[in-house]
């Protein structure tokens, strides 16, 4: 049994193809979902989402959202999602201009910081 | 009796009438298919999103710690109606449908001696509803500038709502707008959207939750607002077209009717001008 990834944001469907497994930035630290995995829900923090196929590693950057792990698949649903080869550092300035801006209406110092500095390590690795 | 002059004239401006409706009819249909697939994209997102925290409601349910946008803040004195039209007139019963069902229930809050503040967005619900509730209004958004609606806009309304939540102005907020069902068909709907409510809210699978599932839920809970926000905008959007495109089509066709109507008067009496002036020629004959 294919293990299946989806990748939607509220717009539309930005993904979807099977993949032997999935690696997610998860709000308390990465994990990698194959098949088998049993039944999560993580929210995201901002980073890079990676789907591995046979075919491939697609590389998508995060802003936030949550996965919804199963034991035959992975739905992510992400606010905002963008292929790596499409993130340029114009793009990144932005989506980080938003982090910034969506953090800075709660009053919790702390993790305005941590989104941001998830935000910059998200730039750093994909070498920007 | 309208001269033949005035009938002509009465003529080509109804032609040029049905001209306009015609095209407006089709720049609609286009739109209206443009409109039913960005509904379309948009609805694994918030089937998803919905599945997930009908689940995560139905276990944290009812407890201490349950976040205020589930458990609402144990009133339901404050009313907030937000009421999304749309920003321009002719598509027939549209704006009205939502403008009168938002009314009704205005009006039947009131009467519970319940305090509402209508929230407007579009300009035609506001214009409509300015007249009976003009001191109930807490705001206006417009989105006359927007071409085609984001989830940006859906984000903007439930940030403006959420911060009106967060500084205890309502207790319950409903959203109103139309329904897609088909071009003929759009059904005003009004939905609660806080203290957030979900159907069929049963878990099948049992998950485990990373970070806990109140922090999840927390988190969830205001992207759950914006997505229903966004779903509501989307249907507005399809809608609007749809009642456009059946009212155009509407216009065009009586437009149809009454050139032909005009047609055979205007023969009518072309034909009886003639009449009378052989009449009279005959008649100036025959007295020589």
């Amino acid at each position: 049994m294919a293990f299946q990834f989806d990748l939607v944001s509220p717009e539309r469907r930005l993904a979807s193809a099977s993949a032997t497994e999935v690696q997610i930035p998860g709000a308390e630290g990465d994990l990698t979902a194959m098949e088998g995995h049993a039944p999560t829900i993580t929210t995201l923090r901002p980073g890079i989402l990676k789907a591995v196929a046979a075919d491939g590693t697609k590389a998508f950057v995060v802003t936030g959202g949550f996965a919804e792990i199963t034991a035959t698949g992975v739905s992510v649903l992400a606010e905002r999602a963008v292929p790596v080869e499409e993130a340029t550092p114009a793009l990144m300035e932005s989506l980080l201009a938003e982090v910034r801006v969506a953090a800075g209406a709660s009053e919790d110092k702390d993790a305005v910081d941590k989104a941001v500095a998830d935000m910059m390590a998200a730039r750093s690795a994909i070498g920007q | 009796m309208p001269s033949l002059k005035d009938l002509k004239n009465k003529i080509a401006s109804v032609k040029n009438t049905r001209k306009i409706t015609k095209a407006m009819q089709m720049v609609s249909a286009a739109k209206l298919r443009r409109a039913q697939d960005a509904a379309e994209a948009a609805r694994p997102y918030a089937e998803r999103m919905n599945a997930v925290m009908a689940g995560l409601s139905a276990s944290v349910g009812t407890s201490e710690s349950a976040p205020r946008l589930l458990a609402g803040t144990g009133k339901d004195q404050v009313h907030l109606l937000v009421v999304m039209t749309a920003e321009r007139g002719l598509c027939g019963g549209f704006n009205s449908t939502i403008a009168r069902l938002a009314r009704l229930r205005a009006t039947e809050l009131l009467a519970q001696g319940k305090t509402v503040k209508i929230l407007t967005v579009g300009k035609k619900g506001r214009e409509q509803l300015r007249r009976d509730f003009e001191a109930n209004m807490v705001g206006h958004i417009d989105l006359t500038e927007v071409k085609r609606v984001g989830y940006a806009n859906a984000q903007s309304i439930a940030r403006d709502v959420l911060a009106r939540f967060d500084a205890g102005e309502f207790d319950v907020a409903t959203i109103f707008y139309n329904r897609f069902q088909s071009v003929i068909s759009q059904v005003p709907t009004a939905q609660q959207i806080i203290p957030a409510k979900f159907e069929g809210a049963t878990t099948s699978a049992l998950y485990d939750y990373e970070p806990s599932e109140e922090a999840i839920l927390a988190d969830l809970l205001p992207r759950g607002v914006a997505t229903q926000i966004f779903t509501a905008l989307l249907e507005n959007g399809a809608s609007e077209q749809g009642a456009r495109m059946s009212a155009m089509d509407n216009a065009t066709r009586n437009a149809g009717d009454m050139i032909k109507k005009y047609t055979t008067i205007y023969n009518r009496s072309r034909q009886a001008a003639i009449t009378k002036e052989l009449i009279e020629i005959i008649s100036g004959a025959e007295a020589l």
